[in-house]
């Protein structure tokens, strides 16, 4: 399967990563490499396998449902960019 | 007596206890060390007021009989390890600037026990890559060299900062991660060991994440009685890792007895790659006879699905890499864009990623991003999940046949020199985590140890894997081989 320049426009605004147009048809050659790459899967017969979805079987601990470090709110925004009145300040979301 | 900064954590450990000498010198020497081998670019963060007043604390320790192994030893950290207050990057403009407010369980664990840290390590951004050259920094170099030839080499990714100071006696031990190979390829390439535990044994809370079921801490070494020491330290159950193991953790120093007779060791006979170099053949013949001689059964075994273990990788590590890096958004820490008028929250994210991320990052997130895209997510993530459950019964098959470790080469290669790939295509790069990557996959224990020469004078590093959480069988084995490869040599000083 290959990536061609509006897939990988796509995705590159999936995630949220600007390239610049003139840059697109070598990260669509870039990106079709590394999933010819990955075509090699097909050829493993997986009929009747569970996809793996923990790798050491375990049943993840529960605590309980409290707060066990709270009221930190100048710490949490010490590394924010833009940090106002006790927020994280980001352009303007709703018109 | 070598340099205190030559000393392997076991004689730093015992001359601290008799009082010959303090951990202020220790930490002195290294930090001498730091700063006259700036051409190494390995310590990217230097603390040298933490690492002193570390290294008086462990002194009084010392002092008062209260002292646990690392107590009083010098080490460096990976920058993927977040330090309370320390900058730390994983490598990326993305962080540029951030000081954690919280310190790493590992690296807490570690501090705990009284280790001094010296400073943050370089390392491939977010741990993507085998060369160290994705580093925002610029890449760390290799203290070995091709003889008498200057080109400098890569020491191997992504874990390449700790690897160079830790074989450049710059410290005298360092923590890495391993997510592909990332410890073992690096420790390979410079002739020290590294081991990757199981996964679960080390807390990966604190630890910038790249694809959290793959990632796991490890120690990087000058010997295997080291590497057992320090992994002592970093490993246990964590509450604040839902996948760290609640299981005792051993003394996996008292477990090198050196007898391993009896034992059953599998040569797999996929791991024999075509255009594999005549010497890393010869090699892996040679380790297997070194543990046949020390009493061990040497067995024929087959881990049928081996070739699909990098394709499998490079979709389920892409795929978790992007979900996990979606949170440097120029929000809450790290680089955020310069905006144009107008510009929103969209243009916003698009930029500071764009800005932030460097080549591999913005690849690897992107084919992740497709791979777990509407449509696509059947054909290639599942499909790959599906991969990896058959990659791990391959080695539950064989360690039920009684199999206790499993002998493979390190790498495929010796060190090659920076910029060497620059012009290979990325699967190229890939390539260097043939043998190390099933491991991961299977959330297996594997150990690089160094044991011989390439024709060039380089070091070339042998692999044992074990059984789950037998990290002491498996150190013990590496012990064995170690002393029977009798590998003792140190780059010759250039920088």
């Amino acid at each position: 399967m290959s990536i061609d320049i509006s897939t990988a426009r796509k995705v590159a605004h999936l995630a949220r990563i600007a390239v610049q147009e003139e840059d697109l048809p070598a990260l669509a050659g870039e990106l079709s490499a590394v999933l010819a790459f990955m075509e090699e899967l097909n050829e493993v017969d997986v009929a009747g396998v569970e996809p793996m979805v923990s790798v050491t079987p375990m049943r993840l601990k529960r605590r309980a449902d409290v707060v066990t470090e709270g009221g930190i709110q100048a710490r949490i925004l010490s590394n924010a960019p833009d940090a106002r009145e006790g927020f994280f300040a980001v352009p303007k979301v709703v018109e | 007596m070598s340099g205190l900064n030559e000393l392997t954590i076991a004689e730093a450990r015992d001359a601290l206890r008799k009082g010959e000498v303090t951990s202020l010198e220790l930490t002195e020497a290294c930090l001498a060390a730091i700063d006259a081998a700036g051409a190494l670019n390995a310590f990217v963060h230097r603390t040298p007021e933490i690492a002193c007043q570390r290294a008086a604390a462990a002194d009084a320790r010392i002092r008062a009989g209260d002292a646990p192994a690392m107590c009083g030893i010098p080490i460096g950290i990976k920058d993927l390890f977040c330090t309370k207050g320390v900058a730390s990057q994983a490598g990326s403009n993305i962080l540029k600037g951030f000081r954690p407010e919280y310190e790493s369980t590992v690296s807490q664990q570690l501090a705990d026990a009284g280790a001094v840290m010296l400073g943050k390590l370089n390392m491939d951004e977010f741990a993507m890559g085998s060369s160290n050259e994705t580093s925002c920094y610029g890449p760390a170099v290799n203290p070995w060299r091709r003889g008498n030839d200057a080109t400098p080499l890569s020491p191997g990714g992504s874990s390449g900062g700790s690897a160079a100071a830790v074989a450049a006696d710059l410290c005298l031990g360092a923590t890495g991660t391993d997510t592909g190979g990332s410890i073992r390829q690096p420790a390979a390439f410079v002739g020290i060991t590294g081991i990757k535990p199981t996964y679960g044994r080390c807390s990966r809370w604190g630890i910038v994440a790249f694809a959290s079921s793959l990632d796991q801490a490890g120690p990087m070494t000058r010997d295997v009685r080291d590497a057992a020491i320090m992994l002592g330290a970093m490993c246990g159950h964590d509450p604040k890792d839902s996948t760290s193991a609640d299981l005792a953790v051993p003394d996996f120093e008292a477990a090198l007895t050196g007898d391993i007779r009896g034992t059953r060791i599998g040569i797999p006979r996929e791991y024999r790659m075509e255009g594999m170099p005549d010497e890393i053949e010869a090699l892996w013949k040679r380790g297997a006879e070194m543990l046949r001689d020390a009493g061990a059964e040497i067995v024929d075994i087959s881990l049928p699905h081996t070739k699909y273990a990098l394709p499998a990788y490079y979709v389920v590590a892409p795929a978790e890499a992007s979900s996990n890096l979606a949170r440097y958004d120029g929000v809450r820490y790290g680089h955020r864009a310069r905006l144009a008028a107008g510009d929103g929250i969209t243009e916003m994210y698009e930029k500071t990623r764009a800005e932030g991320f460097g080549h591999e990052v913005q690849r690897r997130v992107m084919i992740g991003t497709y791979v777990l895209s509407a449509g696509f997510y059947d054909a290639y993530y599942n499909r790959a999940r599906k991969v990896r459950a058959l990659i791990k019964r391959d080695f539950e098959a064989v360690f039920a046949q009684g199999i206790d470790a499993i002998l493979t080469p390190a790498t495929p290669s010796s060190a090659f020199g920076l910029g060497e790939m620059a012009d290979a295509d990325p699967v190229a790069m890939y390539l260097n985590d043939v043998f190390t990557v099933t491991v991961n996959l299977a959330g297996l224990p594997g150990i690089a140890v160094p044991a011989g020469f390439d024709g060039r004078g380089l070091p070339l590093g042998l692999q044992l894997i074990g059984r789950p959480w037998d990290e002491a069988g498996l150190l013990n084995h590496a012990h064995v081989l170690e002393r029977a490869a009798g590998f003792v040599s140190k780059p010759a000083k250039w920088w």
